[in-house]
């Protein structure tokens, strides 16, 4: 089988399509932390995200997130159908910035989390959890 | 309307002046997701509470918005300062416009 200029130019092109699509299935969970730090650098520390390694069941998973010195925290699942889980917007008479709640996961994947520092600087921090069941009903 | 709605909260009865502490809240409220299918392989609209406030006195200690990723029957537990005696106002906005609140006074002592 012999390939006109045309036809291997083509065939890379494809190649090229087919190797950036695994980033596209992050592009929501993207597009909800450019909303949220309007694409400003953040740093390591100064978050704490606590959630289970492995979770038997997706339905309910335990998570906490913990930002001293936070106005807002984000929290989102890389994986899920909508990547939003939720935000926590911390007022004068909250004793620590931290909370914890129980979230869907859809399947294995990173959760991630953001806060937004009293300074409008942002910290991240993100965990991988296991999930045995998917909690999305089907 | 979601039916057999009702929150709970736990809220200490007394504590001390400036004191911290640790609240717990949770409604019964199944959470549709809009993502599961019926029977007939028809959607399930999503049906959720998309908003939980706690206020002190006026004062906002907590505002949290929810997605479809929230769990049925949302649980919190956060922390809140106590400066003086008053009440925590705890409210839950569903989707479908119904808002539930609950009331829990803490004395200083």
């Amino acid at each position: 089988m012999e390939f006109s200029r045309r036809e291997t130019l083509a065939l890379g092109l494809g190649a090229a399509v087919v190797t950036v699509m695994p980033f596209s299935v992050n592009a929501a969970a993207d597009d909800v932390i450019a909303t949220f730090t309007g694409g400003a650098d953040m740093a390591d520390t100064g978050i704490e995200l606590t959630a289970p390694e492995i979770a038997e069941n997706g339905n309910t998973v335990p998570v906490a997130v913990s930002a001293p010195g936070a106005s807002a925290i984000i929290l989102i699942a890389t994986g899920n159908p909508t990547p939003g889980v939720a935000q926590f917007n911390f007022g004068p008479l909250a004793a620590s910035q931290s909370a914890s709640t129980r979230i869907r996961l859809a399947g294995t994947q990173d959760i991630v989390a953001i806060a937004q520092m009293a300074d409008g600087s942002f910290a991240k921090a993100s965990a991988t959890v296991k999930v045995t069941i998917g909690g999305c009903g089907g | 309307m979601a039916s057999g709605v009702k929150p709970r909260v736990k809220v200490p009865k007394t504590a001390a002046a400036g004191d911290a502490i640790t609240i717990k809240s949770l409604i019964s409220h199944k959470m549709e997701s809009g993502q599961r299918k019926d029977k007939e392989g028809n959607l399930i609209p999503r049906s959720i509470i998309n908003r939980f406030t706690v206020e002190f006195n006026g004062k906002s200690v907590l505002d949290m918005a929810m997605e479809p990723a929230i769990s049925t029957n949302p649980y919190v537990q956060f922390e809140a300062l106590v400066p003086e005696a008053g009440d925590f106002v705890f409210t839950w906005y569903d989707d479908d416009g119904s808002v539930y609140d609950t009331t829990k006074s803490i004395a200083i002592g």
